[in-house]
């Protein structure tokens, strides 16, 4: 068997708050990336699914369970990933270009170099002359592109995604999904992406893993996605093998969104 | 653009009309001949208690013409700056340390508020009597003034940085130096411009304050000589001069966060695209 790029293996994470109150937001999960492969994650919303990729990222240590990244298990932050988050992650002090070019700086990488990548990479998500405006001069699509410019540019091995477009509003989104795709099939990585929008993860993954509804989320489910890739992600919605797997996986999820509705109605 | 310019300029026009009838008023109600006494039975009263605008200004054309008020002013103006700069670099310092440093923080807590709390004015005597009546002391006061309220608001900065932000940057590889330089700094200096408005008014109330107390030098020691001849025109042109320079040192604090802050949207000047 192939060396899983990513490798979570009976993870459990539980929040003990200063009362003393214990929430197990997921527990016996297990989820392996093969390298290059494209995973979707999708559930019922307050799942723990961005829980599972904080533990994967190494922001959050898991309570048992552990990591392997390439086989090495982890200890601190996950050095070969790359996390866009799906809120506002860029520091609003740096222009575009600057944002892109921030992990460069960091590792230490000749300025004039960073800046050529940087703006490499600017073009590169269609942003080309908008360098040296600050974040809040860009719209949300516009933040979205520098963010992942900004990730991408480190190429990292494993890319951890969560929920980066649901923001976004429907155009934006599928012009911002299509490009994602055109970008990693140019350099496949191991993707692990995060959404509640099982016809975004079905249009994107090779693979479509189903948590169920929290607490104490788990995997209940897991789909391999065969359309024909290159895929373009408004029209493959529209063909008859996207809509048996999409019948397929709602089946699977509907019982626990139901849950995770009447768990929030009860609250 | 426009409606905004235009509203700018009546803004002006309204600002200096207010500053005209001000000084009008001043004028016309401490004129002896001009209004019958109402308050004071004798009509130079209004004139010995509140001063009257055209000595005043008289006053502050002599002190400048003749030079004999630079040297006082000088005098002043470098116990604010020193006060001013050595406040707020400590406050910086502190600030960033103690909002990074949970166990010093949670140490030194009751401590920074007991200081906090005490009337620091209280200490100028005693800053006379530790620096003597030279700049020293003032610099001494004028720096636990402006000191708490920089500290204070870095500390605060430095707590609001945004989780995701701070996050982000060290999942792109920042170590903990680059964390300091390139997040926190960055994301307090709001905070900390926010509150050098309020520091730079309380370096020159430090500075003024101690002259008062006790010194040979400063505007605040000929203010206090023209208060023991009751020589009232010169305790307010004193003050006025006072006044001129704390909105110049403010405007200058303006124009420094213009030129760092220049990230920060204002508005009416956001551009989306």
């Amino acid at each position: 068997m192939v060396q899983a790029a990513l490798d979570l293996e009976g993870i459990q994470v539980t929040f003990v708050s200063q009362d003393g109150a214990r929430y197990t937001a997921i527990r016996d999960t297990s989820l392996r990336v093969a390298p290059g492969e494209f995973v979707s994650v999708v559930g019922p919303t307050g799942c723990g699914k961005s829980t599972l990729l904080n533990v994967a990222v190494g922001l959050l240590q898991p309570s048992a369970g552990g990591v392997r990244v390439f086989g090495e298990p982890l200890s601190g932050l996950n050095r070969k990933a790359g996390y866009l988050f799906q809120t506002e992650a860029l520091m609003p002090w740096r222009t575009a270009l600057q944002n892109v070019t921030a992990g460069l700086e960091f590792r230490g990488m000749d300025p004039d170099e960073g800046k050529e990548r940087g703006e490499a990479w600017l073009q590169r998500v269609g942003l080309r002359g908008f360098g040296a405006r600050y974040p809040h001069q860009l719209s949300g699509g516009m933040r979205k592109r520098v963010a992942l410019a900004q990730t991408l540019i480190l190429d990292p091995q494993i890319i951890l995604m969560d929920e980066p477009f649901s923001a976004l509003d429907i155009q934006t989104r599928h012009l911002m999904e299509n490009e994602l795709l055109e970008i990693w099939s140019a350099n496949r990585k191991s993707v692990v992406f995060i959404t509640h929008d099982l016809e975004e993860a079905i249009s994107l993954s090779d693979r479509v893993v189903v948590l169920s509804a929290g607490p104490e989320a788990r995997p209940i489910g897991e789909f391999a996605i065969d359309l024909p890739r290159p895929r373009d992600v408004a029209e493959v919605r529209l063909t008859p093998r996207f809509l048996e797997l999409h019948t397929q996986i709602w089946h699977a999820m509907k019982a626990e969104v139901l849950k995770s509705y009447a768990q929030q109605q009860n609250q | 653009m426009r409606s905004s310019r235009t509203s700018k300029a009546a803004l002006r026009a309204w600002q200096v009309g207010l500053f005209i009838a001000l000084l009008a008023f001043w004028y016309v109600a401490t004129s002896p001949t001009l209004v019958p006494p109402i308050y004071f039975d004798d009509p130079n009263k209004a004139a010995f208690f509140f001063g009257e605008p055209l000595k005043v200004a008289q006053r502050i054309w002599v002190w400048f013409s003749s030079g004999s008020i630079y040297p006082h002013l000088w005098v002043t103006l470098v116990e604010t700056a020193l006060a001013f700069v050595i406040g707020t670099l400590l406050g910086l310092v502190v600030g960033l340390w103690l909002a990074l440093s949970a166990t010093a923080s949670a140490m030194l807590d009751p401590y920074i508020k007991a200081l906090n709390s005490l009337p620091r004015l209280i200490l100028a005597p005693i800053f006379g009597l530790w620096f003597g009546l030279d700049m020293g002391s003032k610099v001494a006061l004028g720096v636990t003034l402006v000191f708490f309220i920089v500290f204070f608001n870095v500390y605060q900065g430095v707590r609001e940085v945004s989780y995701t932000v701070l996050a982000n940057a060290r999942i792109l590889g920042a170590s903990d130096r680059q964390l300091l330089r390139h997040v926190y700094v960055p994301s307090a200096m709001s905070w900390v411009f926010a509150s050098l408005h309020n520091a730079v008014g309380l370096a020159f109330v430090g500075a003024v304050v101690g002259e008062y107390l006790g010194s040979s030098k400063g505007v605040g020691y000929v203010i206090l000589q023209a208060e023991g001849t009751f020589d009232i025109n010169s305790v307010f042109a004193g003050i006025l001069v006072l006044t001129a320079f704390a909105l110049v040192l403010d405007w200058v604090v303006t124009l420094a966060e213009r030129r760092l802050l220049v990230w920060q949207p204002r508005g009416g000047e956001t551009e989306k695209i």
